[in-house]
């Protein structure tokens, strides 16, 4: 039973006297569990060096690595959830709201911006997951029509980054018909030819991949990232066997069809410039 | 053989009753008129009860009645000819969708509908109402070609929601319904749909961007079914009602709030006590609302569209 014994004797540092590294200073990566220093991650566009796992990274983030210089006018920064249905589960929606604007700073789970990038007039929405999933409610619908909007009015064309569970229930037949508001602007958008790239990253599902996120005239995601309408959970319970590994990742959905690349995040700006100089 | 829900069946056992009494009088010939008219007085008067005051959740028992009528049933009765158009010319036929063109007094239109099944055959084929990709691209095509050819357009809405399948996800669901929202914002032609049973999510939405959406009265459309919200929010299945409750899933709470146009009213009792006059109501209900659409260009009824979708949200500045 030698695996129970101490081999090396006399190591024997008390708990109190174990020296964590101070917070924030060093990232594990949950997928290979390795050690980066934050400012290597950082550089790396927030990926690891040891597995190319992409973290889970917010609007603050995807604006800093896109925008020239971290240089760009938010679009409707002040708009807020409304409680059309009053509606309470195991908690009122209005408090949900506060408490979880309290803990992430952000108004709702999405942000919208102009500025350039690499010298390109671009319009940008990008989803934060930590608001409730990413979900999308009223507000999510609305700033992205009415980013859409903007780039329509100044032919300028609109990058979507989608990271969501889907649809807010809180909202119940409000959230759903912001899958139809936003369709609809991207139709508009389509029609006068102004270039949609949707970037898909983990995860991205539910009512966003039905509606916004597979409308791009370039569908195109992270590496790893879950991509698909049904949650694995659903879908297990459904068919009642398990899922093929891979099933719904970024690759599989490459392979079936559904994108037209995947783009590792540290080229993401050159890629999307590049795109949409292009068409220019 | 009548299926019963739980608030039908004191209604029942007094319908019951009242065939005994009318049996066993003319056996035995015995005048009972008067005690037969008591009796009927209070049938009426407890089915009105009932069904002016039906819970959320009782609504959502009702749209989902096994003996409700589904899609085809009322396609066969409103028109005088029915030619279905079967497969999306990619992959397959779906046939938890069906579609094809119907003369509806003496004009044609195209028909779109989820179909249900009524035996556990027909469900297994029908996929109980559950499309798969290929059936959202059908409905496209056909729409496409009602437009080439300048015929109205109508959907019947009744699905549990889209399927949730391992073949589906590989076939891309997503991007069917997804692109159904945004070509059908674009369609030329008038387009009217109409919730018949389970409007559940982007497997209805998918087929329900029109002109005029509108709802039978025991009908539900939601983001979500109430069992799955309860699952969800409630981490157990046991919450449905109050799910449904919060959901406002109802035709009244959704025309409340904008989120759809107009509702079709039932025989009392429900849609599946008398497949005709429901028929003849929805029929009546699309003739009518096509000769209001027909007022305006394509270009006005496009604006109309995607203007009164866009208006759909709630948020503060």
């Amino acid at each position: 039973m030698s695996w129970f014994t101490r081999k090396d004797k006399g190591i024997q540092t008390p708990t109190e006297a174990k020296r964590e590294a101070p917070d924030g200073l060093w990232y594990q990566c949950p997928n290979c569990k390795k050690v980066t220093h934050t400012r290597e991650h950082r550089a790396l566009a927030w990926t690891c060096p040891h597995c190319n796992h992409h973290e889970r990274i917010g609007s603050a983030d995807y604006f800093s690595l896109l925008f020239d210089e971290n240089q760009f006018s938010e679009l409707d920064a002040n708009l807020t959830s409304g409680d059309p249905l009053h509606f309470v589960d195991t908690k009122k929606y209005p408090e949900r709201i506060r408490a979880t604007e309290k803990k992430t700073g952000l108004k709702d789970a999405v942000r919208t911006g102009f500025g350039r990038m690499n010298d390109l007039d671009v319009v940008i929405a990008c989803m934060d997951f930590a608001f409730i999933g990413g979900s999308m409610g009223s507000v999510v619908g609305e700033k992205i029509a009415r980013a859409i909007d903007y780039a329509l009015a100044h032919k300028i064309p609109f990058v979507m980054i989608s990271r969501s569970g889907g649809a807010r229930m809180m909202e119940a037949g409000f959230s759903l018909m912001q899958m139809a508001k936003t369709s609809a602007k991207l139709a508009l958008l389509a029609e006068a030819k102004v270039p949609y790239i949707s970037l898909l990253t983990d995860p991205t599902t539910g009512g966003v991949t039905a509606s916004y996120a597979m409308l791009g005239d370039f569908n195109i995601a992270e590496p790893g990232a879950l991509i698909g309408f049904a949650g694995p959970r659903v879908i297990r319970e459904t068919i009642g066997k398990d899922l093929p590994k891979g099933f719904q990742s970024a690759e599989f959905v490459l392979e079936h069809g559904f994108l037209d690349f995947i783009v590792d995040r540290k080229d993401l700006k050159m890629k999307l410039s590049g795109l949409l100089e292009m068409l220019r | 053989m009548r299926t019963l829900l739980d608030f039908e069946k004191p209604i029942a056992e007094l319908e019951n009753k009242l065939e005994d009494m009318k049996r066993l009088a003319a056996e035995n010939n015995v005048d009972v008129g008067v005690a037969v008219q008591t009796l009927e007085d209070s049938i009426g008067q407890l089915r009105r009860e009932t069904f002016q005051n039906l819970t959320r959740w009782q609504r959502v028992q009702l749209s989902r009645h096994p003996d409700r009528p589904y899609t085809l049933d009322y396609i066969e009765r409103m028109c005088d000819q029915f030619i279905e158009l079967h497969g999306d010319r990619t992959v397959a036929d779906d046939e938890a969708i069906v579609g094809g063109l119907g003369e509806l007094a003496g004009q044609t239109v195209l028909f779109i509908g989820q179909q249900k099944g009524r035996n556990t055959k027909q469900r297994q084929q029908r996929n109980f109402g559950m499309p798969n990709p290929e059936g959202y691209r059908k409905a496209l095509r056909l729409m496409k070609l009602a437009e080439k050819f300048g015929k109205p357009i109508v959907t019947l809405i009744d699905t549990p929601g889209a399927f949730p399948g391992l073949e589906a996800e590989e076939r891309g669901q997503g991007e069917a319904i997804a692109r159904n929202l945004r070509d059908m914002f674009l369609l030329k032609v008038p387009v009217i749909c109409i919730i018949i049973g389970e409007g559940a999510s982007g497997g209805a939405l998918g087929i329900a961007i029109g002109d005029r959406v509108l709802m039978l009265e025991n009908t539900w459309y939601s983001v979500i079914s109430p069992e799955s919200c309860s699952t969800i929010l409630w981490r157990s299945r046991d919450y449905k009602e109050q799910a449904a409750e919060a959901l406002k899933l109802t035709a009244n709470d959704m025309l409340g709030n904008g989120l759809v146009d107009g509702i079709v009213p039932e025989p009392l009792g429900g849609a599946h006590l008398d497949f005709e006059a429901i028929a003849q109501t929805v029929k009546e209900t699309i003739l009518s609302t096509l000769g209001e659409l027909n007022q305006f260009s394509p270009e006005e009824r496009i604006n109309q569209r995607i203007e009164k979708f866009s208006r759909m949200g709630v948020v503060q500045e």
